[in-house]
């Protein structure tokens, strides 16, 4: 009989009976959907009142290219919008971002972390351009520094600033945009840099928590902001696996929220999540499986209780996505939910032998990682030092090294390897092909909006921003009128850099 | 790669790129073979990438660009070298380089390629024996 493990690291039985959920206590642990501590998921009927919202990643060079892509899928039917924030220097790219596109009916995603104020501040004001009122503003700009600092790598400040204007995003959308998601903890960035799937959960679970503690210590009520906490995590790999990690984690962040932070509102205690992606299992190989790759993704991510999906394109590995691959992805979640069945019943294996007893061991493992970031002097701390970096690419290592010697399986890859041996010359990417007289176009439109704007109101709100950043007022509002006289995100990010100065990276591994 | 034995190599984050899992994953592995790494961090303009690769006397630099600039970024590494007289140095590149932009690469002076889908084994066995493998390493020719 060949072993078998989690990427998580625990040894799986070739059977489960009863007696490996003996220890399960059904109204504890498991409970109804929709009811504390939400393992079945966070809504009583899941999908059967509203499917998972579906939202692509999208960003180009230009906002004119990224616009026409939203438009594209929209016409495709996805609902809504997740930007990538390669494109905007000032409010004048926000505004052509966005044009035509109705920001009081679609909700969007802001991908976006050390500016993150900023960022949201032009999307608040595209929407006041709009008309759309505050309060039916739909945004999650992701906002979440610390993952950061260990994976992804847009830090800009040191971690105490960064934290700062996270905070401040969060309490200044908490009271005025009761609609945004203002800070969307993200496991899925430090999976995809190599951690565990434990690791994944534990680590995400750990950033939250730091996130809310600074809430708790500005003074504000738990149930005023932790409603509006979402999450963003990967799914891939072992479909149980990653059923039982989503379950483990809606358990172990609701018991958190009442038990430590003493949420009083169910709402607080919903682990709400985008699960998607998963773009580092995808690879170079025989791309078109690529395609298959993510159909599992889907129903992993359907049968998790995802609030939100997005998947990996099958051209991840050459290219930003072209058109045809993120069609393709969109129709892979839409054949998830329309015809596989997925969608019909809340928490479909619910029950299963196999999936409790793993959602257990998720928890055990989960919590074990948690008590090792508590060794290492917190989530914070941990970060500042280098320690959850080192952990990550040792993980990232230990897997790639499991690709080689084929203990993780890859078809095409590492097993089932073509008649042509390893090399793919054929392959059918349309690779985007990157036109040398848009950064040009931009700086031309960039020195357009300078030319336009009124420099002293400009100049006014950097130095006043500057001032407030050396106090430790919430920043919001100077960033906010910063914007609005169309200072550039760089100017923006310099004043405030002049005050804080810059993270320095641990090179640790 | 033209000399013998490499001893020491930079592997190096050129430009706004935060994607470090591979930089950091054939660091880990070159170290295991017995090289001796040095790693910059994200986010290095080239001159700052010749300059730590003259100070640590490294015998290769390894560039790792995930962002589509690998032709821009080479070139400029491989110039500021060889104005500093360092053009003893090899550059390499890994990342996500298309096939099409690998002859361009070999052009301006890449010693070696190591395109996405390059087996790890692959990568280390080019820098124990540089001179016995092909350009290119992977599996796009």
């Amino acid at each position: 009989m060949r072993d078998a493990k989690l990427h998580a690291g625990m040894p799986i039985q070739p059977v489960y009976g009863p007696e490996d959920v003996a220890d399960v206590d059904h109204a504890r642990d498991i409970g109804l959907p929709g009811e504390y501590p939400f393992t079945r998921g966070i809504h009583r009927h899941m999908y059967r009142e509203r499917l998972w919202t579906m939202r692509q990643y999208i960003g180009f060079g230009t906002p004119a290219e990224t616009n026409a892509r939203f438009k594209y899928l929209m016409a495709h039917g996805q609902d809504a919008l997740n930007v990538a924030f390669d494109l905007v220097d000032t409010l004048a790219d926000m505004e052509e971002a966005f044009a035509g596109i109705p920001l009081e009916r679609v909700s969007v995603s802001l991908t976006i972390n050390s500016m993150a104020a900023p960022i949201t501040a032009m999307y608040y004001a595209v929407a006041e351009k709009q008309g759309v009122p505050a309060d039916r503003v739909v945004t999650t700009p992701q906002n979440d520094i610390l993952k950061e600092f260990v994976a992804r790598g847009t830090w800009v400040y040191p971690v105490g600033p960064s934290l700062r204007l996270v905070g401040d995003l969060i309490e200044f959308s908490a009271r005025r945009y009761p609609r945004s998601n203002p800070v969307s903890v993200c496991g899925y960035h430090i999976r995809e840099a190599g951690c565990t799937t434990a690791q994944e959960m534990a680590y995400g679970l750990a950033i939250a928590a730091a996130y809310i503690e600074m809430m708790l210590a500005r003074g504000m009520d738990v149930d005023d902001f932790a409603p509006r906490i979402s999450f963003n995590f990967t799914c891939w790999g072992k479909i149980f696996e990653e059923v039982a990690k989503f379950r483990a984690g809606r358990r172990l962040y609701a018991r958190m929220l009442r038990e430590r932070f003493g949420a009083r509102n169910p709402k607080s205690c919903m682990f709400r999540t985008l699960i998607g992606g998963g773009g580092s299992s995808f690879v170079a190989q025989e791309p078109e499986n690529n395609i298959v790759r993510g159909a599992y993704i889907a129903l992993a991510a359907a049968l998790s209780g995802a609030q939100t999906m997005a998947l990996p394109t099958y051209d991840e590995a050459y290219t930003i996505p072209s058109a045809k691959a993120q069609l393709i992805a969109l129709r892979t979640m839409q054949i998830c939910a329309e015809e596989s069945g997925a969608a019909d019943t809340a928490d479909p294996l619910g029950g299963s032998y196999y999936v409790e007893a793993l959602t257990a061991a998720m928890e055990q493992k989960i919590t074990e990682e948690l008590a090792e970031v508590e060794r290492l002097g917190g989530i914070v701390q941990a970060i500042e030092s280098g320690a959850i970096h080192a952990e990550v690419a040792r993980q990232a290592y230990l897997f790639e090294q499991q690709l080689g010697s084929g203990e993780i399986p890859k078809v095409g890859v590492n097993c089932h390897v073509g008649a042509e041996g390893a090399a793919a010359p054929d392959v059918d990417v349309d690779v985007y092909a990157f036109d040398a007289n848009v950064a040009d176009a931009q700086c031309q439109k960039l020195a357009r909006v300078r030319r336009d704007r009124d420099g002293a109101a400009v100049g006014a709100a950097l130095r006043r921003l500057a001032d407030e950043a050396r106090g430790t007022g919430n920043l919001m509002l100077p960033i906010t009128e910063a914007v609005k006289a169309y200072a550039t995100l760089g100017e923006i990010a310099r004043a405030m850099r002049d005050v804080f100065g810059e993270y320095k990276e641990p090179v640790k591994f | 790669m033209t000399r013998g034995p490499i001893r020491k190599v930079l592997i190096a984050k050129p430009g706004l790129d935060g994607h470090d899992r591979g930089a950091k994953v054939v660091a880990q592995a070159l170290r295991d073979a017995g090289l001796e790494i040095v790693y910059t961090g994200l986010r290095r303009t080239a001159e700052e990438i010749v300059q730590e690769a003259i100070q640590e006397d490294v015998d290769v630099v390894g560039l790792s660009v995930l962002s589509g600039t690998h032709l821009p970024m080479a070139r400029r590494v491989i110039e500021g070298l060889r104005a500093a007289g360092a053009d003893d140095i090899d550059v390499v590149v890994g990342g996500t380089v298309p096939p099409r932009d690998v002859p361009e690469l070999q052009k301006i002076g890449v010693a070696r390629v190591f395109p996405m889908g390059t087996p790890l084994s692959e990568i280390v066995a080019s820098f124990r024996n540089p001179t016995a493998s092909p350009d290119v390493a992977g599996r796009h020719p």
